[in-house]
């Protein structure tokens, strides 16, 4: 059973992670950030294709990181493939072992490296992620039994500080009646909302691994409030950040504190480190482990 | 109506290079083409006059009258016919398939020479928007008479997405997010909130699209 599942239904703080394959079939890099970030983590996250950018697919990436000996965290995004495919590659990963699945829209092939690309989006998050709940009752999306089914454990992405909230409310209601049993959610800077959050899944039996961001450069920030969709680094935390006099230091400060707090209020934190994995064990706390 | 707008002009004069034709025919189209300002008579005499400064001749012009109308078209073609005869290429400002009903009707090569962009709403003059995309299987029903196939972005049917911020859309940032507007306008009418529609039916809209009303009572697709 997935060890990520187990720990949530234990009721276990669980610290989850991210990686994104490479561009090219070099896995050194990619290795080396698992084996840094790996130990801290119950599960990491593999990217499909992130930010819309060409990257090794996550299916591969995912099965690497199970045979390193580490949980990952297969996600698949409607963007790049069409129905057939989705669920073929769902069937493909139970087959490679993976049992954790974050079901996600996916950024745009505007926003990407390949903004000629055409958009699938055959299928949207609610839908394939009803989709995959019929795989784990032993169907196809058609009702058709299949030859062995699956049982993922699924995850949706939401995003508390995201206005307007009713209808992000309603939303991710939704992607819980279509199956999805825990959220990781965007980085979060106000706790206010990220208690709000909680106070709503708690009670429908969904977990909330809250999001914490290391922003490490002056550049990291401006990146995300100008060109990452669904977030923005809030006016104080800009200029905590880039007013320090070592801004990799304040920002490791910073996600200290947030990992702290976020230990009181919600179910697990996801760690973006944005390559500062070496700061991994200092973000949760020097006697912390997994 | 089809939105067209103008194409690459010397992707066109490559075309005509390509088949050595310095003696042009030119059609435009009464109908959207002429209301998108792209294949009207004013827009067919500066086709005409950029023809003529690269040294081809026009040897006429005309302007359908509902140019993807292959009745009308083969009469308009054949009132011309001594011009169209006497030209190597014909040049035609019409939506695409007003230049493959001009291609039809005629034996010379047929040049497209703009571009069709959407189906368009004419929000005012000169202003168009795209609000349909024709998907055979209308969902305004339970989207409050917005259409999310076509106005979000990357047509998703449940949303918003996760990009959505402040109401507006990940994508296109001056926009206010589909999903939010329906949501907004479901409950100002008093209604439910949209429940989860299913995946499309892609079969509904497989090409090439055909309806003959002959056929069968009440057409066929
Ligand atoms: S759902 Fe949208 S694209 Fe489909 S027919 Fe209705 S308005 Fe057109
Ligand atoms: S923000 Fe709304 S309209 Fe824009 S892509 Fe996402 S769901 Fe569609």
């Amino acid at each position: 059973m997935s060890r990520l599942r187990d720990a949530l239904e234990r009721g276990e703080f669980v610290v989850t992670g991210e990686i994104a394959p490479p561009l090219g079939t070099d896995l050194a890099a990619m290795r080396q950030s698992i084996e840094t970030i790996g130990p801290y983590c119950h599960a990491i996250n593999i990217t499909d294709n992130q930010g819309a950018s060409l990257h090794l697919s996550s299916l591969a990436a995912s099965r690497i990181a199970l045979e390193m000996g580490y949980e990952p965290i297969f996600q698949q995004t409607c963007r790049d493939r069409n129905r057939l495919a989705l669920q073929s590659d769902l069937l493909a990963a139970w087959t490679l072992g993976l049992e954790n699945v974050l079901i996600v829209t996916g950024d745009d092939p505007r926003s990407g490296d390949h903004p000629q690309a055409k958009g699938v989006f055959d299928l949207d998050s609610t839908q394939l992620l009803e989709v995959a709940s019929a795989m784990n009752a032993g169907t196809d999306m058609l009702g058709r039994p299949l030859k062995g089914s699956t049982d993922f454990f699924m995850g949706a992405a939401m995003f508390p500080e995201a206005e307007p909230w009713d209808i992000q409310l309603l939303r991710a209601e939704r992607k819980v009646e279509a199956g999805a049993r825990f959220f990781q959610t965007q980085a979060i800077f106000d706790l206010a909302k990220l208690e709000r959050t909680v106070a709503v899944m708690r009670p429908l039996g969904v977990k909330v691994i809250a999001g914490v961001i290391v922003l490490r450069s002056a550049r990291a920030v401006d990146f995300i409030n100008n060109r990452l969709a669904g977030l923005m680094v809030p006016d104080d935390i800009v200029a905590r950040i880039k007013g320090a006099s070592d801004v990799a230091i304040e920002a490791v400060a910073l996600a200290t504190e947030q990992v702290r707090a976020i230990r009181d209020i919600a179910d697990g934190v996801h760690i973006m480190t944005l390559g500062l994995d070496s700061a991994v064990p200092q973000i949760l706390g020097a006697n912390q482990e997994a | 109506m089809i939105i067209t707008q103008s194409r690459d002009w010397e992707r066109i004069e490559a075309d005509l290079d390509e088949i050595g034709a310095s003696r042009v025919f030119i059609m435009g189209c009464g109908q959207c083409a002429t209301v998108a300002s792209t294949g009207g008579e004013k827009e067919v005499l500066e086709a005409k006059a950029k023809l003529e400064a690269s040294g081809r001749t026009v040897t006429g012009w005309t302007i359908g009258e509902v140019t993807c109308h292959s009745g009308g078209t083969g009469l308009d073609t054949r009132k011309r016919s001594g011009d169209i005869e006497a030209a190597e290429a014909v040049l035609v400002l019409a939506c695409g398939a007003g230049v493959q009903t001009v291609a039809d009707a005629i034996a010379k090569p047929v040049f497209p020479g703009l571009e069709s962009v959407f189906l368009g709403n004419v929000v005012r003059h000169g202003v168009f928007e795209e609000r349909c995309q024709m998907c055979g299987e209308c969902v305004l029903d339970k989207t409050a008479g917005i259409c999310p196939v076509t106005t979000c972005p990357k047509g998703l049917l449940n949303g918003p997405c996760g990009g959505m911020w402040d109401g507006k859309c990940e994508v296109v940032v001056d926009r206010e997010c589909t999903h939010v507007l329906i949501q907004r306008r479901l409950v100002e009418q008093g209604r439910h909130a949209q429940e989860v529609l299913s995946p499309k039916d892609y079969s509904k809209k497989l090409k090439p699209g055909s309806v003959n009303l002959r056929e069968k009572k009440g057409g066929s697709r």
